[in-house]
Parts: C-alpha cells; structure tokens; sequence
C-alpha cells in the first residue's frame, strides 16, 4: 500500500462521520452556516475517498452522493472511485457505487465510461452470485449512462435477462434497459429486437408483456416512421382486447394511435374494442387516452368520435377536479374546426374557463378558442376576447393580445378578410393598458401597409388616432406602436384627410417623452409630409397652367391663389378630395419650422439629422420664385420647380415593399463568382466610383408611379439617378419583380363571405361570447378580400435542420428494426409504402429470410384469420402489383414483373409454411398490407 | 418517457431528484430552481400540471412534500397522477407512514425504491407487494453483508 503524507490515515477510517453524521450536522447548521458545513464535509469527503480501505470509501462516496443529488454539488470529480467500488464482493458496495454512478454519470461527458464495460459485463453474467439486488443497479447504470459505445458492448449481455434465462423479477428491468440502449445504439437491434419481441407472447409473465408495451411504445412514438412495428399489431390487438392492465392498455392505446394513421383498416378494427373501453373503464386515465386515441386518430368513426365528445363533457363538467377540465379542454383543442360542434355543444363552459381561477385552464380555454377561429367568425370572437382584456389581469390580458395577435397574423393573415377592422382591432390592442405587445403590432401594422394596399386609409386613419392621443406618448410599451403609426402616416401620407393636424400631432410637445430613434421616426414623418403637400400644391398650379393657360392670368388673380379659379380642373389632377391653398401649405411650414427649429440643435444625431433635413427642405421651397410668385400674383415659368419637384417625388414615390425570407436563396450565383474567394479586394471595389456597365440583369421597379408618363421625359434627377446606378451594379441582389407580381396576383381575388359586422352591441361581458357560436357561418359577401401581397409559400417561414440528426438516428434504428423483424439483412429506405418496399426487398433477399418473429401460434384466432385471409386475397394481390406498378415505374415492364411476382411468391408460399402461419393466425392480420404479400 | 422525477419541499429544498434524460450537472439546478418556482407559486385547488419547455410537468403535493414527474407531451397525465400515488402508497408501507424525514434520512432507500418502480423513464413494477418484497430481500442481503464487514477488526485489518 503505497501511503504518501497526504494520504488519509487510519485514524480518519476509525473516526469517519457515518451518512447520518453528516446529514444531521447539515440540518442543524443554519442556512447561513450551511455552504460552510457543506465545504468542510466535501473536504473530508475528498480525503476519506482516497482512503484504501473500502468501506471507508465507500461511506465517503455515499455521503456524497447525499450532497451531490440534494445539495447539488457536482461529483463528476469522484466517477473513478465509484468504479473503484464496483468490483468489491461485499454486496452493499458495488450498490452504493452503482447508485453513485447512475446518479452522477453522464453519458457524453463522463471520460471513464469505458472503463465501467468489463465489470458491467460481470455483474449482467447469469451466475448465482449476481442477486437481482447487485444487477438491478447494474441495469440502471446502463439504461441512464450508456453511451452508444457502451450500448452496443453490453447489448448482447442483455439478452439473457431479456429473454428470461436469469432471475425472473429483472426482465422487465432489462427490457427498458435494452430499450434504451436500441435508443443510443440502433446497431444493437439486430441482437435485442427479437428477445423483445418474445416478451410480448402469451406464455410471458404479466408484468414482463407490461414492460416490453412500454418499450415498444417508447419505439414507435419515437420513430419518424413507425411502419416496421406494423407487423406486430397482431399481438398489440390481443392485449387490447384481453389485458385488464389499465398502465398497460394506455400504452397498447398510444401504440395504436400512431400505427392507425399508417393502416387506415387497424383504426376500423380498433374502434370497438377502444368505444368499449371508453364506456366501461372507471379510470379516468384510461377513459382520456381512449379519448385522445379516438380524436387522434379515429376521427373518421363518427359514432366513436361522439362518444369521445360526450366523456370529454364529463370532464368538463366535473366541478371539483381542474385537473379533468384542464385536460377536456385540451381533448377538444384537439379536434380542430372541422369538428366546431363539439366546441359548440361545450361553448358555455369554454367560455366560463377564460374565467377560472386557474391560469392552466385559463390557457387551455383560450388556446381552444383560438383554434375555432375562422375566417367567417374571427371578428366577433376577436372583438370579445380584446374587450375582455381590458378587464383582466395584465397576464393573462397580455396572453390574449399575444394569441390574437399570432392567430390572426398567421400564414400572412390567411383568416382577415376584412383588413379595416383588423387594423381598428390593432389599434384597441395598443389601447388595452396591461399591452406589452407593442413590438407584434408594430410589426403587423407596417407589414399590413406594405402587403395590403386597400387598407392603407384605414391604416392611415388608425394611426393617426394613435399619434393624436397625448395620453399614449408616455406609455413606454407603445413606442414601438407609435413608432410604427408615425411611419405609416408618413408613407401613406396620400391617404391622409388633414395634414396639419397630422404634423401637429407628430410635433405635439409630449414627443420629448419618447425615444430618440421613435423621435426620428416621427420628424421623418414629418418630412414626408411636408414633401407631400408642397408636390400637391404645385401640381395643382401646374394642372392648372396646362389645362387653362388661357385665363392664367384672371385666376392668379385671385386672392386665394390657384383654388377657386378652376376647381374642376384641378379636382381632376390630384389625389386629394380637397384643395389644398397656399395659406395653408405657408402654415404648415411655419408650424414646422417654429417646432422642428429647436430639434436641430437636439443631442441626439439621428434627430438632429432629420430635424436639420426638413428644415433645410422648408429654406428650399421657401426660396423657390414660384413660392413667392404666387403669393405676389405674379406669374412666370420656372423650370427650377419642376425640378424640385420630381427630384422630391423620385425620392418618396417608390412603393416599399415586402422581402420574401428566402430573398437571398432565390439570388443565383453568377458563373463567374467564387463565394469563398478572399474577399480582401473588397476595398478597391468599394473604392471604385465608376459604374462599370452591368451585364444583362434586367431590373423593373415595382413603384407604383402616380405619374408613371412623367417619369420617362423626367431630366436628369441626382437621387434617382443614383439608385438607377446602385440597381444596375447590384440590382442581381434584389428580387426579381416580375415573379412577384405574378405571385401576388396568384392569390385568390376572394369572393369569400365577409361577416356582417359583429351584432353584438357593445358587449361588455365576456360571458355575452356565449350568445355566439363557434360555428363558422356563411354570411353574404358584403365586400371582398383585398389582394396581400405573398412572396411565396416560404414567406414568413422557415425550415429549421435542428432535428435532422436525431431524426437520422431514428431512421437508423426503425431502419434496423425493420430488417429484425422482416428478417431482411439489406438496408431499407425508410419508406412509408410498407408493402411496396417489402415485396421488393423480399425479392432480393429471398435466401436470406432466416428470423423467425412471428411464430406465436395464436389457434383460437386461426380459423378466423383464415376466413378474412380467403376473402381479401384477390384484392390484395392486386393491391400489391398495383402498388408495383406505380412504386418503380420504367424499371422492367409490367407483364414480366408480376409475372416474377408470382413467381417469387409461389416460392414463399413452399419455403415459408410456417411463417405464413404465424403471421396470419391473428385475427387482424387482414387489416396488415405486410401480410399480404404470403396470401397469393 | 419520464424525464426527471423531482420530490422538494414546501420551501423549495430538494429531497430527491432522478434524472432518466441525460441533463449536465448545471441544467440540473436551473431545472430544479425553474420547477420549483413555478410549481411553489402555484395555489391549492389548481391543476395539478404546468406546461414547461415544451414539456408537461405533473405535480402533487403530498404533506409538506412535492412530487414531480416530467413527461412528454403526449404523455398520460392522470396515469402519472397514479403512479405518483403508487410511489407514496410504497414508499408509506415501506417507512410506515412516511414523513419528509425518512426520505432524508434514508435518501438512498428512497432511491432504491424509485429504481424498483421505474426504470429507463419507463413504468416497471404495478404491484405494491412485489416492491415490499423485492425491497425486503435486498435490505437483509446488505444487512448480512454489513454485519460480515462492519467490525473494527476488520478495518484495521485492512487498513494495514
């Protein structure tokens, strides 16, 4: 014993504080006390570990075991001296080591896993001296730590205990051990599979058919395709009928739910024995997955699916459990709209829900409605839920905002029909006190401006009530909204009834309250604004001179300048229903000036910049000779305005638009490009003012030009001009038009039905949400969907490769789970067409078929079987060559391939007798394309 | 499958945690802190499930001790009501009426009885008596083993 100074001596084995020692000291010191009596333990703890004598290391490691899985201390540092342990004789060691280790190791980050392999091996050995109390750990130790090394090592061990040759009481211990070690390993299916199968026969002890269920639940909900567990749905079926086991039934029920959306005839074979449960069970647990089942995947069983809704009323309506309503809400959340009149037949109780004490439940009910919601009863479900947040409390006021405003912004507002009250709806959400929702209706309310064109009045009016309401300028949650009602009155400015009061309350003093960049935001507005009107009014003057120069000079006359001259003239030439005069376009840019002149002086850069930029544009207009001409009555040409004016319009004129997400995917990649070239020549690119002409990339703008004609005579014009150059050298960059405008026409031109405007007046209670129905209801159109702009199926989202490598590996493992059970030794595609892939690989596989899985000879079903099997072959046969035919098309020709077809099977049907038997025995074998192909 | 199952205090001190998901030392004690927040907060006569991560927890509170199971989604939620009770019901023939301080005094009982019941995340054992049994015989093969190596004769023998 090589003992060094530091060594622990005899004196701490004799005087070692025992588990209960440590854990009393623990609970009498205080919690102040307590990091330091856990410190001065882990000090002993590190000694004592070290110590030779077993059983002092041993009470060491136990005692940190306590401190690790209760006080959370890591133990990572001590996975050698649990192994040290493991190979000891004395049965309490190795258990105190195996708990130690199954609590502490981890399978990836644990180094000395391997070194664990060999003394696994001992202990899983059928030998007497390995009590259940010494491989029970051992199991665990392996089912929670395994890596994939250490799964496919000991996975051949497993099968003694699997199949039942040990002790009996640890079979179904390692039935859930091999099932994770299928998990982590796939490879190891071909040794585990079969013994696991074998656990589910008749002759298995009823607690080792209740582990390998659950195993093979765990498999096939895991799978991403569960078809190679088909061929056991023979066996699944028997203990749904025959087990008394509820924990067993409900995992035989999961199993079916998932195997039912694969084999449409096993859900018409289910659906009996599952209606029967879900009438006689008095577990409730039971009594719900039959229910989920059903909704799940029995919904094409009227008569089962009506059952299921009238035990979910049951649950509803048991008052004294949260727990059964919390989960009927969630049953009917299943059902989707399709069944609205399940909801409907509950709409009370969903509607009392949004009122319970419990938050759980309140969500289940909210989600529920959410999920009713149509395009034919959207407005009035949304207008009740956002009056009914007004009242509620901040949380769950937000929750609703939140759910409203992801359903109906959903797929590009799919379920909006009519956008003027989408936006109005907005606009009370920025209302609601509680909102912190700000940043979603932000988004929403730009986006809706650049997608719907016909709701921008609307969007315009809205966001003027936004901005003109003093009391939301100190809501800090809103910034973002006004932000964005700010920007869309200056984009839209056109739609606009009254500009000034538009700049007034962009400029009203209580701005100074708000963030500098919304502050930016809003004198860009601004800027827009005032831009807008002075195009306005000299196009007015200019329509006029061209249409009358005749009387030029009488209308100029005029005191009130261009407007009462002609009106009718210039009521054609502008967007505007009102005139606008020059007094009022000369007080505006006071106002602004007088307001805007103290920004420029402002701390902040971006708003002094724009402050700086609207104030440079009033000093231009204002020096512009037909500015002042105008007001002196005078009249003389001035191409300089024109000027002005078109270089302003170029500027602003340019619809915006939206960007597909997937805008940078569709860029193709010139030839001549190399992507991962040293980008170090950057510089000198950026560098190079001159416009080198671009090669044949064509670039359309898809500005919608008020003044379209204009623009082709227009003269030189600097801004535009430049973004012509920036388009030419970059243009390959932007998104190609045309398909744009095509795609947005794609979108159907409803004719949809558009609810007449909610009929409840003035609803004040939730409970009022009662009187309406959850039925979608076909209204008379009133007005049709305007077009939305949709980029393309893409558009808003995006397909994430986060799960492609479990869902590899789970292909790995159904993959070999296949050839087990199909005993094919080739590797299968994952295929959802079971019968087709089978009947291939069966013919290129024909010698190798040496498992046999499937003989549990099941006698009393035999005859029944049998029967089903005669009259369903013909059909099958042809099922199946039909299936050929369009599984492998252009592989050999037809006639010759059913005729190998018959061939190969006359041949299964001499080799494999007793196969066939097995396989068909069952009575819900006829139900299994699986089977089919040994029916010819 | 199960997750984790975590019993803890009325004050949020943990009095057992078992982990059937691979979870790093670190994620454990946000886990933990995470759940019992959640749960704490959470007054009588609510439902006994929270959603969390993506996940579904499903708590009850026994005495002044919470039991919590985490599941998967499509999970059962009363049939892990049940096996919640069915841990208690073993755990209370085991102990005799058992009290928060059984489970602390004998964390590595509490454990083994777990491991008797669920394994890998699955359910294994339904029947009480089974568990009793199985527990029993593993108690008095440790007894017999402890009394062969327990003396001080021993020790110091094999310290030398």
């Amino acid at each position: 014993m090589a003992a060094t100074s530091s060594s622990p001596s005899l004196v701490d084995t004799l005087f070692q504080r025992s588990l209960d020692d440590l854990i009393r000291a623990l609970r009498s010191s205080s919690s102040v006390t307590e990091a330091a009596a856990i410190a001065r333990a882990l000090d002993e703890i590190r000694r004592e570990i070290r110590s030779p004598d077993l059983d002092t290391k041993a009470v060491a490691l136990q005692k940190l075991t306590y401190l690790a899985s209760l006080h959370h201390l890591d133990m990572s540092w001590a996975a050698f001296h649990a192994l040290e342990l493991l190979p000891s004789p004395s049965l309490p060691r190795p258990r105190v080591a195996y708990l130690a280790a199954s609590l502490s190791f981890h399978p990836s980050s644990t180094d000395l896993l391997p070194l664990a392999t060999h003394q696994l091996r001992k202990h899983l050995a059928p030998s007497p001296s390995n009590t259940p109390a010494l491989v029970t750990p051992a199991l665990h130790l392996l089912a929670l730590a395994s890596s994939a090394d250490l799964a496919c090592h000991l996975a051949p061990d497993l099968v003694p205990i699997v199949s039942g040759q040990s002790s009996i009481p640890l079979r179904p211990k390692a039935i859930a051990t091999a099932l994770r070690a299928l998990a982590v390993c796939p490879d190891a299916a071909p040794v585990l599979f079969k013994p696991l199968v074998d656990c589910l026969s008749l002759s298995s002890e009823p607690h080792v058919v209740s582990a390998a269920v659950s195993a093979f639940c765990e498999l096939a909900l895991a799978a991403p395709d569960p078809s190679p567990y088909l061929p056991l749905a023979p066996e699944f079926y028997r203990l749904l009928v025959d087990s008394r086991n509820n924990w067993v039934l409900i995992k035989v029920l999961k199993i079916f739910a998932r195997l039912a959306s694969l084999e449409p005839r096993l859900a018409a074979r289910i659906v009996d024995p599952v209606c029967q449960l879900l009438r006689r069970s008095p577990a409730k647990s039971l009594v719900f997955e039959c229910i989920r089942t059903v909704l799940s995947s029995l919904s094409d069983h009227d008569a089962a699916v009506r059952l299921a809704v009238d035990k979910i009323k049951e649950f509803l309506a048991s008052d004294d459990d949260p727990n059964l309503r919390y989960l009927g809400l969630q049953a009917l959340a299943m059902l989707g709209p399709a069944y609205s009149w399940a909801v409907e037949e509950s709409r009370e109780v969903v509607i009392q829900s949004l009122n319970d004490t419990d938050t759980n439940i309140r969500h289940e009910a909210l989600c529920l409605i959410m999920g009713m919601l149509c395009e034919s009863n959207v407005v009035e479900i949304c207008n009740l839920l956002i009056k009914y947040a007004m009242k509620c409390d901040p949380d769950f006021a937000n929750e609703i905002l939140d759910a409203v405003l992801a359903t109906c912004g959903r797929n590009v507002y799919e379920l909006i029909v009519d956008f003027d009250w989408y936006i109005s709806l907005l606009g009370e959400m920025a209302r609601n006190p509680h909102c912190a929702k700000g940043n979603e209706i932000e988004r929403q309310l730009v986006d809706i401006g650049l997608r719907v064109r016909d709701a921008r009045p609307e969007l315009v009016r809205v966001a003027r009530d936004l901005l003109i309401d003093p009391a939301l300028l100190g809501n800090p949650f809103l910034c973002s909204v006004l932000s964005a009602a700010a920007w869309v009155s200056g984009e839209y400015v056109e739609s606009s009834s009254n500009l000034l009061e538009l700049v007034e309350a962009l400029l009203q003093p209580r701005t100074n309250l708000l963030s500098s960049l919304v502050r930016a935001v809003y004198i860009q507005a601004v800027f827009k604004i005032v831009t807008f009107s002075f195009i306005s009014f000299i196009k007015q003057i200019q329509a006029f001179d061209t249409k009358s120069s005749a009387d030029r000079s009488t209308a100029f006359e005029n005191e009130d300048g261009v407007a009462t001259a002609d009106k009718a003239v210039i009521f054609d030439s502008i967007d505007n229903n009102e005139t606008i005069k020059h007094e009022s376009v000369s007080h505006l840019l006071d106002f602004v000036e007088t307001t805007v002149g103290p920004l420029s002086e402002c701390d902040d850069v971006e708003v002094q910049e724009r402050a700086r930029n609207v104030l440079g544009l009033i000093r231009i207009i204002r020096e512009t000779r037909y500015w002042n001409i105008v007001a002196e009555h005078e009249l003389t040409r001035d191409n300089k305005i024109s000027e002005i004016v078109e270089l302003m319009e170029a500027a602003f004129s340019e619809d915006l638009g939206p960007v597909s997400t997937n805008a940078q995917k569709r860029v193709t990649v010139p030839e001549d490009l190399i992507l991962n070239e040293n980008l170090s020549d950057l510089a000198g690119v950026l560098g190079d003012i001159d416009v080198t002409p671009c090669t044949s990339i064509s670039f359309s703008l898809r500005g919608h030009h008020p003044t379209k004609s204009k623009e082709d005579s227009a003269p030189v014009i600097e801004p535009s001009s430049l973004l012509a150059e920036h388009r030419k050298r970059h243009g390959l960059y932007y998104l190609s038009t045309e398909k744009d405008e095509v795609e947005s026409n794609d979108y159907p031109l409803a004719n949809e039905p558009l609810l007449p405007v909610s009929h409840v007046d003035d609803a004040k209670d939730i409970v009022k949400l009662t009187a309406q129905s959850f039925i979608p209801r076909k209204a008379k159109s009133t007005k049709p969907r305007p077009v939305v702009i949709r980029l393309d199926e893409g558009d808003g989202v995006s397909s994430s490769g986060l799960t492609m490598v479990k869902e590899f590996k789970d292909d790995l493992l159904s993959g070999a789970v296949r050839n087990v059970l199909l005993g094919n030794e080739s590797k299968p595609s994952s295929s959802h067409d079971m019968s087709s892939d089978r009947t291939s690989q069966r013919g290129e596989n024909d010698a190798s078929n040496n498992n046999d899985l499937f003989s549990q000879p099941n006698e009393s079903n035999a005859l029944d079987g049998r029967e089903h099997r005669k009259s369903s072959s013909r059909k099958s046969r042809h099922h199946i060559r039909h299936k050929e035919k369009n599984g492998s098309p252009g592989n050999e020709d037809t006639e010759e391939k059913s005729h190998r077809h018959s061939t190969r099977s006359s041949r299964h049907q001499g080799k494999h007798k007793h196969r066939q038997r097995g396989d068909t025995l069952p009575d819900v074998v006829p139900q299994e394309p699986v089977i089919q192909d040994f029916l010819l | 499958m199960i997750h984790f199952v975590i019993l803890f205090s009325r004050q949020g001190k943990v009095r057992l945690t078992k982990w059937y998901s691979p979870y790093q030392q670190k994620e454990r004690s946000t886990v933990i802190r995470e759940l019992s927040g959640l749960i704490l907060t959470r007054g009588p006569k609510l439902c006994n499930f929270v959603e969390w991560k993506g996940y579904k927890v499903v708590y009850r509170r026994y005495a002044s001790l919470y039991f919590c199971i985490c599941i998967d989604p499509d999970d059962n939620e009363l049939e892990m009501l049940e096996i919640t009770h069915h841990f208690v019901e073993i755990l209370d023939r085991y102990f005799g009426s058992v009290c928060e301080l059984d489970l602390i005094f004998n964390f590595h009982k509490a454990y083994y009885i777990l491991d008797e019941i669920l394994i890998a995340g699955e359910l294994q054992e339904s029947s009480k008596k089974t568990v009793a049994r199985l527990i029993a015989a593993q108690d008095s093969l440790a007894e017999t083993a402890k009394g062969e190596a327990g003396s001080i004769s021993n020790m110091i023998l094999q310290s030398m």
